[in-house]
């Protein structure tokens, strides 16, 4: 009987999940098909001149670009029910490998950056909001402020600038040192390429987290429990401690799993100016180079990433919050 | 008997003799904000091409009194450069920022008079809208579209409204609840005559610092499509542009390409954050007691 | 042991339009507690009722400023003296469950309020364990979320974080209401207990009902100051000396049960004269000219001048 609620809402959670995710790939598939992009010509690219009508032909039938509108629609939604997400033209590889090894690659800079913009944002919102309208809250926010409004792109460039070619102590591209192979390069080498991309992530989604950290921790510290706390005694270092930490990690929590999806999105901007070869680089690649797989690809897999994060948010409620696990029921 | 001393309250309100009133101060940013950002807009017809030509002689020098953000590598001054990129990103912001607004204030409005389904189908689109990473959809839209100005524009104004429709949406609901309201649906007013005398002013003021909160993301996030590849073509220098070139000519040390316009494109999205968010202060001061 | 004279507190909000507006929340109140007795601060909501425990605890939101005088066992009550004597020398009985986190066991949180006076962790445990028997409160109390408490538990609860204190003076800000008439008799005599053990009781309610079965004497704040200040037998006996506390007697269901008309003026625009001028049954000219001073009549004080 315990587990019969769980099963219920693990369901559930899965049927949402296949409704966006059809949701998704109607989405794509209609506004690519209403695309002017020719893709044949947009992966042939200059050498189309060379390229007779009857080998255009041959491609576009290799592609299933011949078939009509509903055919393809059909063709395709029951390839994707089996898993097969085509094949990438820009690498010549099964999507699903590009994923795969793409997402490795990021998957290391985007943890880095989630536990330090996490951290980084919690403490100095708590700093920002217990010092209310002092210097070090102006600061703070101003800090914030100024970043949440910079283009990630130029954050990027200007630290790209200070560190790499300024101060030369980090790499200027990549993932590895120019002319070393993949089975070569040491863990060193490894973190020292990494180290500047995922800084520069965190320090992007700190701002997000230090604003919600302190405008919930305002919130806290104007409540009436903490107006009774005042009245105890309590001093303002104390009630943070014994209110205010336990009061704002929830939302916290709950913010730093939903920014999943600004994260994902600064890692396309951010591998872009590093030329760091990630899934977000990859993106781009897709996009500029037409390569309509791999993007519909990337879309689903940004689709289930985000839908990740905000389940684990959904489900941190029920675990941490006892009026939500407790339910109020009172033993005689 | 002593009398307490009320200090620090004294203390703030000779200050506030001082210094300006909190109306007039902030009416002071709203319209020196609006100023400076008619200002970049009307640059590109105030200096003309004045500083465009290449003038091979002044390639590549660092700030200075005159050329305050230096010059390229073609010898063009920066400062006008950026100014043009900038106004251009900033029109193309405008009207996909307006778009957005126009299409999430209509969906919103929508949703929240009509109710029912249609309520439910709208809502389920912001839902989907959401469960993707934002610079991935803008990707998407603008590629489909062919890139491009149109693709810029298109992929911005269909990927802004959100928010501002749940924003709408929830003030249609509110009003809808309201007494007033209530009364004059029993009196047998029209649907259009509620919404003309009763939902119109209250929405308008939402809807206008709404857009102005637009401006910045739209901004930025044109500003990124064209850095990436995807926005403008490369022969229209929008910001994003001159700053994607900026970078080929890092590793040489000429910083200021790419440092000088992107402080231009900071101080714009600023000036816009700040206008709408004291343009709020003066319409709904409660929701931001400060 | 506490002595409150002519205390005035003021507002200061901003409007649409950012312009900025005073509110007189409290003008000129008095007021004096001693040891050993219950005195209850009565008045409908408005009157500035918690708005004087607040000032009391230091605890007032900082668009506040207040002139007068508080003097606490003869020493004036400054911000700072009140920093340092809150939660040990006078501490709050708060209004309810939502005063405490709501995220912190409860046992936990009274023990915390112990340890804020200086009592070690071990010695804190013990008495919130022993407070907890002394109201009856079960064991697995203690483990229990604020959210899981029943009305009557939450009261002893409430009642308990004071008891932990050594507390000379204890405010209970609204004790009563919502309650079921046994509870609110139960949180009234614990009140009393902790009268009889020494230490100034301020109860602040709205019911007089309640404020008279417990109380030594009772003060009636009316807009912000006190209309009169009258030992408890002075109502059932008819020696009542204001016209707002004759009339607030009247409206009581067990008495006439005739409400008064019209509404406490508005804090943003208080008249001129007298606060309950514009109510009043027998203001004349000179009433709306000047505000009266408190007068002390039959060992009782009154701020009228047809008293």
């Amino acid at each position: 009987m315990r587990l019969n609620p769980i099963v219920r809402f693990a369901g559930s959670k899965l049927l949402r999940l296949g409704l966006l995710l059809l949701a998704v790939a109607l989405f794509t598939f209609v506004l690519l098909s209403l695309s002017p992009i020719d893709p044949i010509q947009a992966y042939v690219g200059a050498d189309m001149m060379l390229i007779s009508p009857e080998q255009q032909e041959l491609i576009a039938q290799r592609w299933g670009l011949d078939q009509p509108f509903l055919a393809r629609l059909w063709d395709w939604l029951g390839q994707l029910l089996q898993g097969n997400l085509g094949i990438s033209m820009v690498f010549n590889q099964p999507v699903i490998e590009v994923l795969a090894n793409r997402f490795q690659a990021s998957l290391q800079m985007l943890a880095i950056a989630w536990l330090i913009s996490g951290i980084l944002g919690l403490l100095l919102g708590i700093a920002s909001g217990a010092l209310e309208g002092s210097w070090i809250d102006r600061a703070i926010r101003l800090y914030a402020y100024t970043l949440a409004s910079s283009p990630t792109f130029w954050v990027a460039l200007l630290l790209l600038i200070v560190f790499s070619v300024s101060l030369k102590v980090t790499p200027i591209c990549c993932a590895a040192p120019p002319g070393v192979l993949t089975e070569d390069v040491t863990i060193w080498q490894h973190l020292h390429h990494l180290l500047l991309p995922a800084l520069t992530l965190s320090i992007i989604g700190i701002a997000n987290i230090t604003l919600h950290t302190r405008q919930k921790l305002i919130e806290v510290l104007h409540s009436d429990y903490v107006l009774f706390a005042q009245a105890q005694g309590e001093r303002l270092w104390g009630i943070v401690r014994h209110h205010g930490f336990r009061n704002i990690l929830l939302p916290a929590l709950t913010l730093q799993f939903a920014s999943l999806s600004e994260l994902f999105g600064g890692s396309v901007l951010v591998e872009q100016v590093f030329a760091y070869p990630g899934l977000g680089e990859a993106t781009v690649q897709a996009a500029l180079r037409s390569d309509v797989p791999l993007l519909v690809g990337i879309v689903f897999f940004s689709a289930l990433f985000v839908y990740i994060g905000n389940t684990i948010a959904d489900l941190s409620y029920p675990i941490i919050d006892p009026r939500i696990r407790l339910g109020g029921n009172l033993e005689p | 008997m002593t009398l307490i001393p009320p200090q620090a309250p004294l203390r703030r309100s000779r200050l506030q003799r001082l210094t300006l009133s909190r109306r007039q101060q902030t009416l002071w940013v709203i319209g020196l904000c609006s100023l400076f950002l008619l200002g970049i807009i009307l640059s590109t017809w105030i200096i003309g091409d004045t500083g465009l030509n290449p003038i091979l002689a002044q390639r590549n020098q660092s700030p200075s009194l005159d050329h305050p953000f230096g010059t390229d590598w073609l010898g063009r001054d920066m400062l006008s450069r950026s100014l043009h990129g900038m106004s251009l990103s900033l029109r193309v912001g405008l009207l996909a920022a307006t778009i957005s607004a126009f299409i999430g204030s209509s969906l919103g409005l929508a949703a929240g008079t009509l109710g029912g389904w249609v309520d439910a189908v709208i809502t389920w689109i912001v839902d989907v809208f959401f469960s993707l990473p934002h610079l991935v959809l803008l990707i998407l839209i603008a590629f489909a579209v062919g890139g491009g100005t149109t693709g810029v524009v298109v992929a911005v104004a269909l990927t802004h409204w959100t928010s501002l429709a749940r924003v709408i949406r929830a003030e249609v609901l509110q009003v809808n609840s309201s007494d007033y309201v209530q009364l004059s649906h029993r009196l047998g007013r029209s649907p259009l005559w509620i919404a003309r005398h009763h939902m119109i002013p209250h929405i308008i003021p939402q809807l206008l610092v709404g857009l102005i909160l637009l401006f910045p993301h739209a901004i930025l996030h044109e500003a990124a499509l064209s850095f990436i590849g995807i926005g403008l073509s490369p022969h229209i220098p929008a910001i994003g542009i001159i700053l994607a070139e900026s970078m080929r000519h890092l590793s040489t040390g000429y910083w200021w390409l790419g440092v000088m316009p992107g402080v231009l494109l900071l101080l714009a999205v600023k000036a816009f954050d700040w206008l709408g968010e004291n343009l709020r202060d003066l319409l709904d001061p409660k929701t931001s007691q400060g | 042991m506490l002595s409150i004279s002519n205390l005035s507190i003021t507002f200061t909000q901003y409007n649409q339009g950012l312009r900025r507006k005073h509110l007189h929340v409290i003008t000129d109140l008095s007021l004096d507690v001693q040891a050993g007795e219950v005195v209850a601060v009565v008045g409908s909501s408005g009157s500035g009722k918690s708005l004087l425990a607040h000032t009391l605890l230091g605890i007032l939101p900082t668009n506040a400023e207040y002139t007068g005088t508080l003097l606490f066992q003869g020493q004036p009550l400054t911000q700072k003296r009140c920093e340092r004597l809150r939660g040990r020398a006078i501490a709050l009985v708060p209004q309810s469950v939502a005063y405490l986190d709501p995220l912190m066991k409860v046992g936990h949180q009274v023990q915390r309020v112990a340890q804020l006076n200086g009592v070690s962790p071990a010695a804190a445990r013990t008495l919130t364990h022993q407070t907890f028997q002394r109201y009856d409160l079960a064991t697995n109390t203690q483990r229990r979320y604020p959210f899981q408490l029943s009305g009557g538990m939450a009261r002893r609860v409430l009642v308990s974080t004071a008891v932990v204190t050594q507390a000379d003076l204890v405010i209970a800000d609204e004790p009563t209401p919502g309650l079921h008439p046994d509870v609110v008799r139960e949180a009234l005599t614990h009140l009393r207990e902790l009268a009889e053990a020494g230490r100034g009781v301020i109860l602040i309610t709205h019911d007089i009902e309640a404020a008279l079965q417990i109380a030594d004497r009772i003060a009636v704040f009316y807009a912000g100051t006190t209309v009169e200040i009258a030992a408890a037998q002075d109502f059932s006996t008819g020696r009542l000396r204001h016209p707002y506390t004759q009339a607030l007697w009247r409206s009581l269901p067990k008495n006439d049960f005739i409400p008064l008309p019209g509404n406490q003026p508005n804090p943003e625009q208080l008249p001129e004269g007298c606060l309950f001028s514009d109510r009043c049954p027998w203001v004349t000219p000179e009433c709306t000219a000047n505000r009266p001073a408190l007068r002390q009549i039959n060992n009782g004080w009154v701020r009228c001048i047809h008293a």
